[in-house]
């Protein structure tokens, strides 16, 4: 573990493969170094760490960062991710996916990691759209929120992800936030850490698309938004178009959005139990 | 060679243990499941990884995902499946990952006859994936081939680091038959060569010269990117035309030098054969008795039988249309290999298709009426 006030983080990038793609104002640079912080503070050596991404703004990150990356396709970071880790269990996986990327097109495999419980890290960068196909509408935009393809507002509900990945199975679900890094750091140090699959919904915000079909200003303001309306433990969800990803039901008004570690246990890993079946079968039975 | 009653699917799982498959992951369809099951029960045993995924794209996603890292991988399905797999299948030959697929073919389009024959899917294997790509398939036609090409599919999948399709129909899948097993040693094992580079000299892609880098495994002190996004050498993502140029160049440039290698087929009573009959597959053993029966009654028949469909055996169809008076392509489809025929033959004989796409094989007795029908200048070309 680095304690040193300072990460060092700079080391991780592939500074070769800038000028990066985000947008300025984007929350998704904030969270890539934020994990990169979290990789620094847990001393895991650059070798033995693998970061997987689908397809969208978020997992183009991948790319930036000088690890073993993986930039598969759209929706299906995680299967990769499962074959990797089970491949060769002593890697440090990490998967990175968008909102639309993770719980449309890739839900299916979101769930089934989840109820598997491989030790894969999984970072869901929730903005409540689609940003690198022009800003449609995701299973995550609010009731009600405009988009390419809502222009008179959404109409569907959105899902609740921590909720979700809670019940298939995750065995740590956490919630954290673009505009909170330090505390985003923390929690991801912790998903690391996790024996399981560790599911991190982190809120970020996409001035280009969600802000500015919104009005809801440029990424200052989404960010300081963001801070206002969410608080560490718990807090009124006031404003609801500052918070990509929950419904629009009179209900929620009163619901506290609550951010942090919301669900933890312990239960047996898939990767280990595989091994672990090997090792009692080699040499069993005709080959 | 060793002699044994085995499942063409049984000596599917056979052969990939022996070539050194040391991960699988599946979703279970007919008529290709004995091979998932046989592999959850053998691959344990041999140090191996067996995961059962909640789809198709899953599947060849982790075994990809588990090639990276070093372990030879692969996945079995058929139709419908085999139609899902088709985004990763491009992203294998894009990215340049070693893994196999099989894809026992049953009657289709869409769901189809899933306990029923056919030789429907050999334009998807070449073609189901889009953009352009290339790709080896390889089609055995008995149990003991299926263990022989799939040792190849392998070796083949290592040596030029692309996605191999082992592509055989439900019959051969599912039939039981005395197989003369190849010895391995005679078969041989390639295994996927390593860097030896500095880390920081490593490129994970070919330059125009280097055809085939050394693939790294993940977790091997090589740190590198791998993307389905058009890249450079070094796997980053590219934009430029000339880059991107060299790249597709290259991809195709390297299963060509490989044709020698990689392209196989075997030809029985060609040398005097008036009409040549081309069968791969199930439909090749009926061919092979028409073929004899044929000469029984005095039609002079040969057959020429790809074990490689893809890249296709271009130039050596093009010498049987020199010298045949006509080509008949036998196959359990409404027509595609058959168009492949009449490219190879460019006019020099005419081509008659054998079709038969009801979910039953073809018969031997409906091949040699074909070809007499062919001889007496009764049938039309290419149908
Ligand atoms: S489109 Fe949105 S999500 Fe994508 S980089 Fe720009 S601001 Fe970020």
């Amino acid at each position: 573990m680095n304690t040193a006030a300072r990460a060092d983080y700079r080391r991780y990038l592939r500074l070769d493969m800038m000028p990066h793609i985000l947008c300025p104002g984007c929350g998704h640079g904030i969270v890539l170094q934020a994990m990169l912080r979290a990789i620094w503070r847990l001393g895991l050596p650059q070798d033995q760490v693998a970061v997987v991404g689908g397809i969208g703004c978020s997992s183009r990150m991948v790319g930036y960062v000088d690890f073993c990356t993986l930039h598969t396709t759209h929706g299906r970071a995680l299967p990769f991710a499962t074959g990797l880790k089970l491949a060769r269990p002593e890697l440090t996986v990490l998967a990175i996916v968008g909102d639309g990327d993770g719980l449309a097109i890739g839900g299916n495999h979101l769930i089934h990691a989840a109820r598997r419980n491989i030790d894969v890290t999984c970072l869901l960068l929730n903005n409540a759209i689609y940003g690198m196909t022009g800003g449609q509408v995701a299973p995550t935009t609010p009731t009600e929120m405009v988009s390419a393809t809502t222009p008179g507002g959404a109409l569907e509900p959105s899902f609740d992800s921590c909720k979700l990945l809670e019940a298939a199975g995750a065995s740590f679900v956490a919630r954290g936030l673009s505009s909170a890094p330090i505390d985003l750091e923390a929690l991801i140090v912790q998903g690391i850490q996790h024996q399981g699959f560790s599911f991190l919904e982190v809120l970020s915000d996409c001035p280009t698309y969600y802000g500015r079909y919104n009005r809801l200003g440029e990424g200052p303001e989404m960010l300081q938004a963001q801070r206002r309306h969410v608080d560490w433990v718990a807090a009124p969800l006031a404003d609801k178009a500052f918070v990509p990803g929950f419904a629009d039901t009179a209900a929620v008004a009163d619901v506290a959005l609550q951010y942090g570690v919301l669900h933890r246990e312990t239960r047996p890993e898939l990767s280990e139990q595989v091994h672990r079946l090997i090792a009692a079968s080699v040499g069993e039975g005709p080959t | 060679m060793t002699a044994t009653l085995l499942q063409g699917n049984q000596a599917c799982v056979r052969g990939a243990i022996d070539a050194g498959c040391r991960f699988f992951a599946g979703y279970p369809i007919t008529p290709s499941s004995e091979i998932m099951e046989g592999m959850a029960t053998m691959l344990p045993r041999v140090g191996g990884v067996f995961i059962q995924m909640e789809d198709e794209m899953a599947s060849l996603a982790a075994v990809m995902g588990a090639s990276l890292a070093g372990r030879k991988g692969m996945t079995a399905t058929s139709g419908p499946g085999f139609s899902l797999m088709q985004e990763h299948i491009g992203y294998g030959a894009f990215a340049e990952i070693p893994c196999v697929i099989v894809d026992v073919m049953r009657g289709g389009p869409s769901t189809g006859l899933p306990t029923s024959p056919s030789q429907g899917d050999v334009m998807q294997a070449r073609w189901g994936t889009h953009g352009d790509h290339p790709i080896i398939v390889l089609a055995p036609a008995s149990v003991a081939e299926v263990y022989e090409l799939t040792v190849r599919a392998f070796n083949l999948s290592e040596r030029y680091r692309t996605p191999v399709i082992l592509l055989y129909d439900e019959v051969i899948g599912h039939v039981r038959e005395r197989a003369e097993l190849p010895s391995l040693e005679s078969l041989g094992v390639v295994e996927r060569p390593q860097p030896n580079c500095p880390t920081e000299a490593y490129r994970p892609y070919g330059d125009g010269a280097q055809r085939v880098a050394p693939l790294a495994d993940f977790g091997s002190g090589y740190r590198y990117h791998v993307t389905g996004l058009a890249h450079d050498e070094r796997g980053y993502p590219t934009q430029d035309p000339r880059v991107i140029a060299r790249l597709h160049e290259r991809l195709h440039a390297k299963l060509q030098d490989g044709r020698a290698e990689i392209v196989s087929y075997e030809g029985e009573e060609l040398d005097d054969a008036e009409v040549v009959i081309v069968a791969y597959g199930v439909s090749a053993r009926a061919a092979r008795r028409a073929v004899s029966e044929a000469r029984r009654q005095g039609l002079r028949a040969g057959l020429f039988r790809p074990r490689t469909l893809w890249p296709f055996p271009d130039a050596e169809v093009n010498v049987l249309a020199r010298s045949a008076r006509a080509l008949v392509v036998a196959e359990m489809n409404m027509g595609q290999i058959v168009y492949e025929v009449e490219r190879c033959a460019r006019g020099q004989a005419p081509v008659f298709g054998c079709l038969r796409a009801d979910g039953q094989p073809l018969t031997p007795d409906e091949i040699l009426a074909r070809l007499v029908e062919v001889r007496a200048g009764e049938a039309e070309v290419s149908r």
